[in-house]
C-alpha cells in the first residue's frame, strides 16, 4: 500500500502513532529494568507478532488472504503502547524487506495494528479479567485486537478516500478488510489461547497484577 | 506447539477447500483496486524503496520473519520453563 495514503493523512497518522510508539519504547525499557524476566516476556510477545503477521491466511468469506496481527499476547501482558512499539518493528521489517505495508503508511499501520486495535483488545481484557479462564481471555482479546485493527484500517482509507460519501466508502473498505478478517481473527485467537498456557506460569504476576 | 501447527494446517486446508475457485489474492490488493475505483485520478506518490526481486525471495523473507519470531517465542518460553524447573529442585 506504499504511497496509497495521501501525504496529509500519512503525516496525521504518524502524529498519532509516534507518541504511542515512543511511550511504549520507554515503558519497555522501564519494564526490563524493573524485572529482567520482562525481557523474556517482551521477546515472546514480539516474537508472536513476528510469526503471526508473517502468515497470510486465506479467508473463505471473501476469497482473499490477509495477515493476522499477533498483537493479542502483547496487549494482555503490556497494554497498547508497548504493543505499538513492538508492532512498529515488525511493520518496518515488512516495509523495508517485503515491500509490504510501506514507509509512508507506517504511521497509519502502527496506529491501527499497534495502538487502536490493541486498545480495543485491552479494554475487553480489563472488562473480562477474572471472569473467564486465561485461555478464553487470550482468545477474545486476540480476536478483538486483530479484527478491530482492520476496522480501523477501513476507516483510515475511507477518511483518505471518501468518494461520494464517507459512509459508503467506509462500507466498501470494511467489505474488503473487516469481512476477510473475521475467520483470520478467529485463527489468531486460537493461536493466542494455545500460547498463553505456555507463558502463563512465568507471567502470572504480570497478568494477575495488571 | 505441535498442537498449534496441526490446528493451523487443518484450518488452512478447510478454508481453502471450502472456498470456490477464488483467486486468494491479498486483501490489500483488493483495497488498492477499490481506491482506484473511488478516486480514479489518484496516483500513489511514493513507491517501495526496495522490492523482493521475485516471489521466491519474497517467500524467503516472509519465512525468515516467521523463523525469527518462532525462535524468540521458543527460546524464551523454553528458557523460563527450564529456570523454573531448576529452581524447584
Amino acid at each position: 500500500m506504499e504511497g496509497f495514503l495521501p501525504p496529509l493523512w500519512a503525516t496525521f497518522w504518524f502524529a498519532v502513532s509516534l507518541p504511542a510508539m515512543a511511550y511504549g519504547a520507554v515503558r519497555a525499557k522501564k519494564l526490563i529494568n524493573e524485572n529482567p524476566r520482562n525481557r523474556a516476556l517482551l521477546a515472546v510477545a514480539g516474537g508472536f507478532i513476528f510469526v503471526l503477521s508473517s502468515l497470510k491466511i486465506p479467508s473463505p468469506v471473501t476469497g482473499s488472504c490477509s495477515h493476522p496481527t499477533g498483537t493479542g499476547i502483547s496487549t494482555m501482558l503490556f497494554g497498547p503502547s508497548v504493543t505499538a512499539f513492538l508492532s512498529a518493528i515488525v511493520l518496518l521489517y515488512q516495509a523495508l524487506l517485503l515491500a509490504h505495508g510501506g514507509i509512508t503508511t507506517l504511521g497509519a499501520n502502527t496506529a491501527s495494528m499497534g495502538f487502536i486495535g490493541p486498545l480495543a483488545g485491552w479494554i475487553v481484557y480489563r472488562g473480562l479479567k477474572d471472569r473467564v479462564s486465561m485461555r478464553m481471555l487470550a482468545f477474545v482479546v486476540a480476536v478483538v485486537a486483530d479484527w478491530f485493527t482492520y476496522v480501523v484500517t477501513s476507516i483510515q482509507l475511507a477518511l483518505a478516500f471518501p468518494g461520494v460519501s464517507f459512509i459508503k466508502s467506509a462500507l466498501t473498505f470494511m467489505g474488503i478488510f473487516a469481512l476477510t478478517q473475521i475467520p483470520v481473527a478467529v485463527v489468531e485467537g486460537i493461536f493466542a489461547a494455545l500460547l498463553i498456557s505456555y507463558i502463563v506460569q512465568t507471567s502470572e504476576d504480570r497478568l494477575t497484577r495488571g | 506447539m505441535k498442537n498449534a501447527i496441526s490446528v493451523l494446517f487443518l484450518i488452512s486446508c478447510l478454508l481453502i477447500t471450502n472456498g470456490n475457485a477464488e483467486s486468494w489474492t491479498g486483501a490489500d490488493e483488493k483495497a488498492e483496486e477499490a481506491i482506484k475505483q473511488i478516486s480514479p485520478d489518484y496516483e500513489p506518490w511514493f513507491s517501495p524503496v526496495w522490492e523482493p526481486p521475485s516471489g521466491e525471495i519474497e517467500s524467503l523473507l516472509f519465512s525468515l520473519q516467521s523463523a525469527i519470531g518462532a525462535f524468540a517465542v521458543g527460546y524464551f518460553v523454553g528458557k523460563s520453563r527450564a529456570n523454573k524447573h531448576a529452581s524447584n529442585n
